[in-house]
């Protein structure tokens, strides 16, 4: 991915006929598009075939331990993107629970292994900036110069990336927090910014690179109007000011990667174990929790084998399993080692937060379990904030 | 391969039979099995009996009776694998509520001449009387981990039967958290993953058939059960069903007693 060249793409503008555009050239030219659906009360991510598959008129309350997607009240003529998150991200299309990684037949006293076939092609629409952050995170876990995944390699590099910018914060959003968005800088093809007020509005479009661009000519599209910049800026800058802690948003609190290097003891630990459920629901939607565990099968006759790759979770028992026994046997270890990794060793790991401020661990924690709060908590106990 | 194939046997004990036909259910692959091993005792499937010893024996249902403890210890004599199948047999099965009972009081009240009936005052797991090799969970068995089982027995490797949450399995497969997205009450996040997400997959909550997962925190669930505006005998139940003898569901359902 390039930088935008102002320059030579100027900001644009599309409405909704041209987003239908946009969909069917993506399928055109091979790509799988995946995008923002209702289904089973709420917004996840799946095939969308045209702009009448998005959630328009929907949006989301969020909370800890609470999703409910709510009508905006203007049906087919509301949003497309008014909704913040999807339930999952798009961790599980670049990084799927369950990857299948040889299969091998038996050959007399030897074995074929065969390759896994090329992967689908997808372009993601609807990607917020808190999950291109954690793309870009993702790419630092999986092709980061000392090693390389080839399946995450190709199935990145095939992905054509239509980001939209938010133009509203869920109150478990804390990404200004993170210098993750609501906006988006980087990473995308085309980053969309949904017009507020208006019946059916249209989108600002800015290019990101010159397959967006391309992409861009091929649909019908023109120039944006100053006034819809302004419109599009004053958006992303509301959904800016509601994460502000002095207005009840949501932050991150400052130095959190050395709160958390400090504080490795603290009776913290074991009270988040009393309401932790080790139920794995954070790590699953996290963008960038990348653990996984790999298994051997076999079939009835021993002939074909093979090896799978599937997400694993630091809050299973197993997860921590050598010889002798697991080394992280308490929940309250294991709350620990994850929500430390998340915000302090990942720095030193990968160079950067492993934390987007997304949110989704707050929201989906059956529990309600607040990475932001229990950060903030061993923070103040040390006093001082 | 072995040029001898191992003998397999499927006991029955108190239970409704539903493990043992998640064997005959296996349709496709009914024919494979039947072909990699020596089906030397299964009642449901066919008359012919063969003695023992066996190989592995897949034991079905709960022991709930002096003559139940005898053939069980015999059984585990005569087997080299035995494997439990099942919540009846991992924890004593829907018939553990008479544990939360008195047994008597059952007898005098189904049977007119209860001095015939010769039962003990609990249904307890197998384990709880001879050592278990392994424990395959559910109510009933998921026909896809008992082949997994089956399959890594035969080909000499540890099977593939993870004791993580059901919640690992709703997010792996993409289904909507029904206890987050509509504050339904579910036991996902305490119960065993395993049965192929049937009723999270159908917007229904996770009722519990795999039996608890590894270090289940029940209290911290229940809180949130009673927080949400069930009372105390609905939070009690949830945890009082197909495994109401598995440990960690028994202490949670007397604490809401």
């Amino acid at each position: 991915m390039v930088e935008p060249d102002k320059q030579d793409h100027p900001i644009m503008a599309i409405d909704r006929d041209g987003l239908n555009a946009l969909i069917q050239r993506l399928a055109a030219e091979g790509y799988q598009v995946i995008g923002p659906r209702v289904e089973d009360a709420a917004v996840v991510l799946g095939p969308v075939a045209g702009v009448a598959d998005l959630p328009a008129g929907w949006t989301d309350e969020q909370s800890g331990g609470h999703y409910r997607l709510v009508a905006d009240g203007k049906g087919e003529a509301g949003a497309l993107f008014g909704y913040t998150l999807a339930a999952q991200g798009w961790k599980r299309y670049l990084h799927p629970p369950r990857t299948r990684l040889w299969q091998a037949h038996r050959e007399g006293r030897s074995w074929r292994v065969e390759a896994e076939a090329a992967p689908q092609r997808y372009a993601f629409l609807g990607v917020r900036a808190c999950e291109l952050s954690a793309i870009g995170v993702l790419d630092r876990v999986f092709d980061n110069g000392q090693f390389t995944d080839p399946g995450y390699a190709a199935r990145r590099s095939g992905t054509f990336i239509v980001a939209v910018n938010c133009g509203r914060a869920a109150a478990t959003c804390f990404c200004a927090s993170m210098d993750t968005g609501p906006k988006a800088h980087a990473g995308f093809d085309l980053a969309l910014t949904e017009l507020p007020g208006e019946d059916r509005a249209g989108f600002v479009v800015e290019v990101g690179s010159p397959a967006g661009a391309a992409m861009l000519q091929a649909i019908p599209h023109g120039p944006a109007a100053a006034a819809d910049i302004d419109a599009a800026e004053r958006a992303v800058a509301t959904a800016t000011a509601q994460m502000q802690r002095a207005a009840g948003g949501r932050e991150m609190v400052a130095d959190a990667a050395g709160v958390l290097s400090r504080n490795a003891e603290h009776p913290l630990w074991e009270a988040v174990a009393a309401r932790c459920l080790g139920c794995g629901n954070c790590t699953a939607v996290c963008p960038t929790c990348f653990c996984t565990s790999v298994e051997d099968t076999t079939d009835l006759s021993g002939e074909v084998a093979e090896r799978w790759r599937r997400w694993d979770s630091c809050f299973t028992l197993d997860f921590s399993y050598i010889h002798g026994g697991s080394v992280r046997r308490g929940t309250a270890s294991r709350y620990r080692q994850w929500i430390t990794h998340k915000l302090s060793y990942w720095h030193e790991q990968f160079g950067t937060s492993g934390c987007v401020g997304c949110g989704r661990c707050i929201t989906w924690c059956p529990v309600g379990i607040d990475i932001t709060e229990e950060a903030r908590a061993l923070a103040e106990s040390e006093g001082r904030t | 391969m072995t040029a001898r194939k191992p003998k397999l046997a499927v006991w029955k004990f108190s239970s409704c039979d539903g493990c043992q036909l998640s064997l005959l259910d296996c349709e496709d692959e009914l024919l494979a099995v039947a072909d990699a091993v020596e089906i030397a005792y299964f009642l449901e499937a066919t008359r012919a009996q063969v003695k023992g010893p066996y190989d592995v024996s897949l034991v079905e249902g709960s022991v709930t009776t002096p003559e139940d403890i005898r053939r069980i210890r015999k059984i585990r004599k005569q087997s080299k694998v035995l494997i439990t199948i099942g919540a009846c047999a991992t924890a004593g099965g829907i018939q553990a509520l008479r544990n939360f009972n008195r047994v008597y009081d059952f007898i005098t009240a189904v049977y007119a001449e209860p001095d015939y009936i010769e039962t003990l005052a609990t249904s307890t797991p197998i384990q709880d009387h001879v050592p278990v090799d392994f424990e395959l969970r559910g109510c009933p068995i998921n026909k896809y981990q008992l082949l997994e089982v089956v399959n890594a027995l035969l080909n000499g490797r540890r099977p593939v039967v993870p004791a993580h949450s059901q919640c690992v399995e709703c997010k792996a497969h993409g289904t909507v958290c029904v206890m987050v997205s509509q504050g339904t009450p579910c036991l996902g996040p305490v119960t065993q993953a395993g049965c192929g997400n049937l009723c999270p997959s159908v917007n229904r909550a996770c009722y519990g058939c795999f039996g608890p997962k590894e270090m289940p925190n029940t209290s911290s669930l229940a809180g949130w059960f009673s927080a949400n505006g069930l009372g105390q005998p609905h939070v009690r139940d949830f945890f009082r069903s197909f495994n109401a003898g598995a440990e960690p569901f028994r202490r949670e359902s007397e604490a809401h007693e």
